[in-house]
């Protein structure tokens, strides 16, 4: 794996918003060759607030992207076992994610994949662990009451199909999570363990989630960093033709 | 019955690059249209899976709704009260004249007048829609004949008159059928105004006190009959004292019905109102701040910036703010304010989805560099024709 760490959360933000985009250009998409983003799935669908508005405002407003490329689980599905089997069909179609961003929970998650989801799982109707609905409270105005118990996401196994996978962690309270992601064993109680098995990873995070890593572990990867900072080096944009 | 969106089929329009005021600020976002109304661009995107038809770059500027003038008398030569033989053409003309000043609704307004000309001016003057043609009526403002002789102002004395002997039916009998009517102003010193207003108010048409001697209970009393503006605050009316405010006194009084906001119209082009006094009423209720011109037949001489003193007042056509208010505050006394007060919010006076797209262009010093209404473009400045 690649442990890119940066100083802060803004820092860590714009080196992995570089390194999608440089990842996107060298990929040499067109009309008959599509890059594949796999991103997380995000708060349930039927909070006011949902997840479309979410990615609306934050991403897809932004882009020139075409609405039909751009696939999202619907959790008001009538059938939705036959919702996320179609979900992965899509993936297959599209030739499978070139490269999935995804965050991780305080409790080591990856997407819903919550502590003793399998490992070779896929995109299917997970019913959310209380740390899940405590961290989402704040999008119900911190009524336990109204925060879903239930989402639709995106396998472990799903996620591993990825051609390369990239994980964000930043922050203190996500600490111990990433010691137990990257320096304990593969565990389907830390689901962001099995990327240890991927052969394309890379976390970037910042200073305050590596507080619960060995000293020698963060020593290293910072002393890569000039090799990582090669990585988003600026290549010409897509709109100069070359 | 048009759909919430639009008719499905025509044409999306993008403007990019661009502030828009939403929810009282300028925030960057694009505005999009179709149909001639203001378009929810995510439920486009998501539901019906479509990208613009067009995208129109506004150059880094400011697209503010369309202005909404309640009180102006003419203008270019037209003058509302004549009773001439082309009333219909006389509005027109400054209808399509002040679309170049960013006013994309309006309310001609008659000041005090014998019932004949009522009779024969009041019908010709429908409620109509804006367009490339001019501005949109909303309907008239009828300002007296029901007016205090001592703050008659410029109005004619020999036409004011009262309704102490049959109430409303009097003012029927001088203004005839007011199906075309939206505003009246009357002083509530005069004697039955509680019944008039009452009756007025239940028919839709919003009183305003004006031209009037009121002390603040008599005012306050019209407001619980139903009177919701003021015309030209300051003007025409007792001057503020301290131990009885007057009509003034309505914008801190705490003896309004819960829940009502009182607007009043203020002329701020630095003559009829100083500045400082302006300011002093924006400070004390700015949610009700109105801005008319109260123009006259004479309007189209020219804009012209104005300083009085350490204030600067800009005069741009139909638009004046004063300095020291925020763009955001200037651009809803003008807009957002007068809509709320015809109770138009929902349609006019804001660029909030599912509105009418009537909106402006603007430069970063308020100057109108376009004008569109209902998404159509209907006046560009020479320069911007490039």
């Amino acid at each position: 794996m690649r442990l890119v760490i940066l100083d802060n959360y803004d820092l860590a933000s714009e080196w992995a918003a570089k390194y999608i985009c440089n990842r996107i250009i060298q990929f040499k998409p067109g009309q008959d060759r599509y890059f594949t983003l796999g991103l997380p799935t995000g708060l349930p669908r039927n909070h006011p607030e949902s997840y479309h508005s979410y990615m609306w405002n934050n991403f897809f407003k932004h882009i020139d992207i075409d609405p039909n490329n751009a696939h999202i689980l619907d959790g008001n599905a009538a059938d939705l076992q036959a919702e996320c089997d179609a979900f992965e069909k899509k993936i297959k179609e599209a030739g499978g994610i070139d490269l999935f961003v995804g965050g991780i929970g305080p409790d080591g998650h990856i997407a819903f994949n919550e502590p003793g989801s399998s490992l070779v799982s896929r995109t299917r109707l997970k019913t959310l662990a209380m740390d899940t609905i405590l961290a989402n409270a704040k999008y119900f105005d911190g009524d336990l009451t109204k925060v879903p118990t239930m989402a639709l996401t995106v396998g472990v196994g799903t996620v591993m199909d990825a051609r390369e996978v990239m994980i964000l962690i930043t922050g203190a309270h996500k600490a111990f999570a990433l010691y137990k992601a990257i320096e304990e064993g593969v565990n389907h109680m830390w689901t962001v363990s099995a990327f240890q098995q991927h052969p394309r990873t890379i976390f970037v995070c910042d200073e305050d989630a590596t507080l619960e890593l060995r000293v020698k572990t963060v020593k290293y990867f910072k002393g890569l960093m000039h090799v990582h900072n090669k990585l988003v080096d600026p290549l010409f944009s897509m709109k100069d033709g070359n | 019955m048009r759909g919430e969106q639009g008719a499905a089929g025509a044409r999306v329009l993008q403007f990019t690059n661009c502030r828009i005021l939403r929810g009282g600020k300028l925030l960057r976002e694009d505005l999009w249209v179709r149909g001639g109304r203001i378009l929810d661009p995510e439920k486009l995107f998501f539901e019906e899976r479509r990208v613009a038809d067009e995208r129109r770059d506004c150059g880094g500027r400011i697209l503010a709704p369309g202005f909404i003038d309640v009180q102006i008398n003419g203008g270019f030569g037209v003058d509302f009260s004549q009773a001439t033989e082309n009333v219909c053409s006389g509005v027109a003309l400054v209808a399509r004249r002040i679309l170049s000043h960013g006013v994309t609704s309006f309310c001609p307004t008659l000041v005090t007048s014998p019932p004949e000309v009522y009779h024969k001016v009041v019908p010709q003057i429908p409620v109509k829609s804006g367009g490339p043609h001019g501005a949109g009526v909303l309907g008239l403002h009828l300002e007296g004949p029901f007016i205090s002789r001592e703050k008659r102002g410029a109005h004619p004395e020999a036409h004011l008159r009262s309704f102490e002997a049959n109430a409303f039916q009097d003012l029927l009998a001088t203004y005839g059928p007011l199906d075309n009517v939206r505003i009246v102003t009357l002083a509530p010193e005069l004697g039955r105004s509680h019944e008039v207003i009452r009756e007025l108010t239940a028919r839709g048409i919003c009183v305003s006190l004006g031209h009037s001697v009121a002390d603040l209970r008599a005012a306050e009393d019209a407001v619980w009959s139903g009177a919701t503006f003021i015309t030209h605050l300051f003007n025409a009316m007792l001057p503020f004292h301290h131990r009885d405010p007057g009509i003034v006194g309505l914008l801190t009084s705490d003896r309004l019905p819960a829940g009502r906001c009182i607007f009043y119209g203020m002329i701020a082009d630095g003559t009829h109102t100083n500045p400082a006094a302006l300011r002093i009423a924006h400070r004390a209720h700015p949610q009700g701040l109105v801005l008319v011109t109260d123009a006259i037949p004479a309007l189209g001489l020219g804009n012209g910036r104005h300083t009085l003193g350490q204030q600067e007042v800009e005069v741009d056509g139909l638009t004046a703010y004063v300095a020291g208010c925020s763009v955001e505050s200037a651009l809803e006394a003008a807009s957002l304010h007068p809509a709320q007060l015809l109770g138009l919010e929902k349609s006019k006076g804001t660029l909030d989805f599912g509105a009418d797209a009537d909106f402006v262009v603007l430069d970063d010093s308020l100057h109108v560099q376009a004008t569109y209404i209902s998404g159509e473009l209907v006046w560009q400045a020479e320069a911007a024709r490039q």
